[in-house]
Parts: C-alpha cells; structure tokens; sequence
C-alpha cells in the first residue's frame, strides 16, 4: 500500500522505502522497548513520534496542496485539552475522548476552512496565523473551563494501558511509546492512503496551479477543506497523545511558536514526501535533546538553519536524497548509453 | 464623558505606534511581495538599541531614537540583500518561511545579548497635563505627535519626491516599472531600509509605555499583519485606517468588555471582516 502511493504518481515519490522498508521501519522501532532502554530515551521516541504525526498533518496542507497553514498547534491544543477536559471534568474514558477530539478538530477545521480559504496564499497564512493565536489566547483566559494560567493537572493514563503494560511485563513508559507508535502507523497509513488516491493527486495538482488544477475539472475549494480537515483531525490525534502522555496541558502548547517548530522539523525531513515527516522531528529533536545547555538559545542556531534550508534545499533531506538518487539514476543511463555506444 | 476621552486619547496614541510599525509591513509587502515575518523582530531589536544607547552610551532620546532606526534600516537592508532579494522568484511560501527564521534568530540573539528580563526606558518628558479634566502624559502626546510627523514626511517622501514615487510604481507594476527605467534592485533594499527605520522609531516612541522585553515583537507581528489584511495589503492608506480601528476597538473593547480578552478583539474583528470581505476594506492599489 505504502510503496504502491509513491510509485503510481510518476516523479512524486521517488524518495521511497517501499512498502517493506516502513515495515523494517516500524519492526525496529517496536522492539525498541523490549531490550529495556532507560525511560529518557522511550520519552524521546514518544516525543518524536507525536512531533512527527503533527508534522504529518501539516504536510498534507503545506507539502502536497501548497498552502501554509499557522494555526496547526492550536489544533493541537484543542484536540490535548478536549481529551483533558473530558477525562478530567466529564469522566469519559481516554478511549471515547480521543476520536470526540479528532472528531471536534475535523469539525472545526471545516470551519476555519470555509472562512480562511476565501484568502489565498500570503493572506491565508497570516489569516490562519491569527486564529491560532486566537485558539491560544482563548485557551489561556477561559479559566473555567481550561485552568488558564495554572493549566489542566493530572489528566490520566488511559484506561488499561497500565494493566495491560505490567501483564505483558513492561513499565508504564513502554505502554505510552507502543500508544504513540501505533497512532504514528495509523497517521502514516492514512496520509498515504490519501497521497496516493485521486484525492491526493488533486492535492498536488492545486499546489501546481489552482487555475489549471480548476480547469482540469477539480473543485478547488472542497478538495482544500478536505485537505483543511484531515489536516486538523491529525494534529487532534497527535494531541490526544500528548495529553494523556503528559498529563500536564499548557496553553503555550497551542501557540504559534509550536507551529513553528513543527515548519522546521517538516522543514528539514522534506515537504511534500512520505518519509520526511518522520525524519525531520527524529532528526532534530534529537538534535535539541543533545544540545540541552543550549536549550534557551537554539534558535541562535535553527534560525539560520530554517533560513538556509529554505533558500537552498527547500525539499529537506528527503529531496536531497531524492535528486541524489536521480542524478545516479542518469548517470547509470547514461554511462550505458555510453558503452552501447563504445 | 472625560472617561471616554481618555480611552480615546489613549487609542490615538496606540493607534499612531501601530500605523508607524505596518507602514513599513505593508510597504515591503507591496514592493517585494513578502510578509515579512521578521518585521517584529525589528520592533524588538530597535527597542533594545534604544535602550542600549540611552543607558550604555548614556545620550539622550533623541540620538537614541535616530541611531536605532539607521541600525535597524541597515540590517533591514542587509536581510534584503542576503535573504529575500536572493528568493525573489521562489514559491512564496519560502520567503515567508525565511521570515520566521529570521525573527527566531533576532529573539534568540536578543535573549542573549541583554538576556529575558524586561527592561525599562524612562520617559524623556515626565509628568501629565490635564486638559479639561482628562489626563494626559507627555509620552504619549510625544508619540501621537511624532507619528503624525512621521506620517506626513512618508506621504511627502511616497507622493512628492522621485525616489519615493519608484516606490509607488515598484508596488503598482514591477515590470512596468523596470520597463520605465526603475532600479527595481535598489528600490527593494530601500524599501526594507525604511520599514526597518519605521518600526524602531516605533519602538522607541512606546518603549517608555510599555516594558522593552524579547518577545514583545512576537504580539505586534500578529497585530501589524491583522492590520494591513484588514486595510488591504500593500495598501499605505489601508495601513492607516486599520491601525487605527484596531487600536480603537482594542482599547474601547478592553474598557468596555474585558481587559482579558482586548488582544482577542482584534483578531476577532479581523476573522469578522476577511469572513466578510477577503480582499480586506481597501483594495490595493493607490
């Protein structure tokens, strides 16, 4: 399925593991807790893991269909808090709050779309910038409802997760990354699902141009609120995650400096691929973690960095290996051509 | 009545700093076509010039006020030169982008250079005047006056001068306006030189008002970009007018509604009138 997306759409995806290297990926990354690392390294790949799906579903927007959306992470704050809300004030089960969140995310994203897409381009970005502050500010003064300053404490694990952890015998810890990994796999699933269906070409086809994308016969405006959508209901998902795997809900989770730090990890792995999603946050979070003295002042270092990679890899690492591989794959022609020709 | 007056009196000064800081938005935008994210990082930068030049150098205000916004001009013009004029015929969503990382490396760079306390300006004219009962302190006639001032000489400069009318044609038609001879590569560096200056004299003016802290470019980033959507972007009157509503509608609602949710106003007025009209009230083009 996985390899299947990338190889129908000619030229799209050349940067791919093939169905089989997501396996290998994923296989690997599931025996990761069965050799017992230390519980810093399993909040690592937790972190990652939602870094990534958040990534992810800003790339269905920013990578295939063009558009920069800034108000991600305050979907991502709604879907956190709609969990901690409802598992805290409400009582439901994290089980039931999770898709209400994804679901109220989606909703609202249709919303958001069906004002901010009468923008275009500059405007859209700077538009949806202004909700997410919005959504942060909101978040940050509705004290009744989401403990404002103070913030939301002790939201649950979910229900089972312990008991199920413990029978298998592992810790806690481990049952939060296999909750996370399977939400990545099912992320990845869908957006490539996506990706590779009319729908997603589509996608690709308004990133090129929207006036030929209209002319070739595709209602512009919907596939961008179906993007818009899916889009958001990711970024809810991841942050049903978070909630649960923190605990601990901030209004400065929604903010537009996380926006940011999810533009620079998507950034860096590659827009527009299936692989750079995941490459990028594993890449630089880690990065981050190691350069910990630097915490306060990283961005002295990935200011520049987002500049450079901008102005000249815009495609991430993923597109650097992609045109590295093309030019091999020239090369290899070529030189045949050449010894025919010998 | 003399309450009101006040609130009013307060929004005109507010109104006066944010129409300096978008002036310069919305003029990079019309002629380069770039939302420059970078442009609060700016602010920021040209208050904490100011505030080195006053208590390092220990001079006045006024050199003060002058060396930030020829400090700012010059890196203004530098980023233009390095970054954005390089990118002119990319996506545009990547000169956007490099924006931000510009104004991450500007907070960052701050934050360590004068560190994450808030710093004080004091006033260069103390002390209130009453008029008929409203009180008024003299920084804030100083900023509504000298926004004003400013005002005027941009529009003498944009309307009147030869350099400012390349300005103008570069924001109307940019091939047309190389067609006719304009130095369309000198227009773009100053262009950015002038909004850099705008937004540290905007700095300077209502630093004594406010605390002088690293991020406190971020909020007006958000307000300067509402505004020129709101007055149409690219647009020098548009730029004005919605300054001016959104200080109105900022300090009128913080009174009359919630103080807690004044920044929220704003943005609740501009997702009202983009739902409205996209294209903002002004469209481009003067």
């Amino acid at each position: 399925m996985l390899g299947n997306a990338g190889t129908k759409s000619a030229g799209a995806g050349r940067f791919k593991l093939g169905t089989w290297g997501w396996v290998a990926v994923f296989v690997l990354a599931a025996l990761v807790p069965l050799f017992g690392p230390s519980g810093y390294l399993l909040d690592i790949g937790v972190n990652i893991m939602i870094y990534a799906m958040l990534a992810y579903g800003m790339n269905v927007l920013l990578g295939y269909t063009g558009q920069l959306p800034l108000a991600h992470a305050g979907f991502f704050g709604i879907g956190a808090y709609t969990v901690g809300i409802l598992t805290l004030k409400a009582g439901w089960s994290f089980w039931l709050a999770w898709p209400a969140a994804v679901a109220l995310c989606a909703v609202l994203g249709l919303l958001l779309g069906l004002v901010a897409f009468r923008t275009k381009g500059d405007a859209f970005s700077i538009f949806t910038l202004g909700v997410g502050v919005i959504i942060m500010l909101v978040i940050n003064k509705w004290d009744a409802l989401t403990g404002g300053n103070e913030g939301l404490n002790g939201i649950n694990p979910p229900a089972g997760l312990e008991v199920l952890s413990k029978g298998v015998g592992l810790k806690l810890s481990a049952g939060f990354y296999y909750l996370a990994l399977i939400a990545l796999i099912l992320t990845v699933l869908a957006v490539a699902r996506a990706r590779g269906s009319v729908f997603g070409r589509s996608l690709i086809a308004i990133r090129g141009g929207e006036d030929l994308a209209r002319s070739a016969g595709i209602d512009v405006f919907t596939h961008k609120l179906r993007a818009m959508m899916l889009s958001t209901a990711i970024a809810g998902f991841a942050g049903g995650v978070y909630a649960v795997y923190v605990g601990f809900l901030g209004s400065a989770s929604a903010g537009p400096a996380m926006t940011f730090t999810v533009l620079l990890y998507l950034l860096a792995g590659g827009l527009g691929t299936l692989a750079g999603p995941l490459i990028g946050p594993a890449l630089l979070y880690t990065l981050t973690q190691s350069l910990k003295g630097l915490q306060d002042y990283q961005y002295i270092v990935f200011g520049p960095l987002l500049v450079l990679l901008i102005m000249f890899a815009p495609q991430g690492l993923a597109g650097l290996w992609m045109k590295a591989q093309a030019r091999r794959e020239l090369a290899a022609v070529t030189g045949k051509k050449g010894a025919e020709r010998a | 009545m003399s309450t009101f007056l006040q609130q009013l009196f307060n929004a005109l000064a507010l109104g006066g700093v944010y129409a300096l800081v978008a002036l310069g938005l919305t003029l990079v935008y019309g002629v380069m076509r770039v939302p420059n994210f970078a442009h609060g990082g700016l602010y920021m930068l040209g208050a904490y010039l100011s505030y080195a030049v006053l208590t390092g150098l220990g001079w006045g205000y006024v050199p003060a006020l002058i060396i930030s916004a020829i400090g700012v001009a010059l890196l203004a013009a530098f980023m233009e030169r390095v970054i954005f004029y390089p990118m002119r015929n990319a996506p545009h969503v990547h000169p956007m982008i490099a924006a931000i990382g510009v104004l991450f490396f500007l907070e960052a760079a701050v934050q360590l250079v004068w560190g994450p306390d808030f710093k004080q300006i004091t006033e260069p004219v103390p002390g209130i005047v009453n008029v008929g009962g409203v009180i008024i302190t003299w920084q804030r006639l100083l900023v509504i006056g000298a926004s004003v001032v400013v005002m005027l000489g941009l529009n003498y400069f944009l309307k009147r001068t030869m350099t400012g009318a390349t300005i103008e044609a570069m924001s109307q038609n940019r091939e047309g306006a190389r067609l006719v001879g304009v130095n369309t590569n000198r227009v773009g560096m100053m262009t950015f030189a002038i909004s850099g200056a705008l937004a540290a004299a905007a700095a300077t003016l209502i630093a004594p008002i406010i605390s002088v802290s690293p991020s406190m470019g971020e909020v007006m980033n958000l307000k300067v970009f509402a505004i020129i959507i709101l007055g149409g972007m690219g647009s020098v009157p548009g730029a004005i007018v919605g300054a001016f509503l959104l200080a109105l509608a900022e300090v009128f609602g913080g009174y009359y509604i919630s103080l807690d949710f004044s920044d929220v106003i704003g943005f609740a007025m501009l997702v009202l009138v983009l739902a409205l009209k996209p294209q903002g009230l002004f469209k481009r083009g003067t």
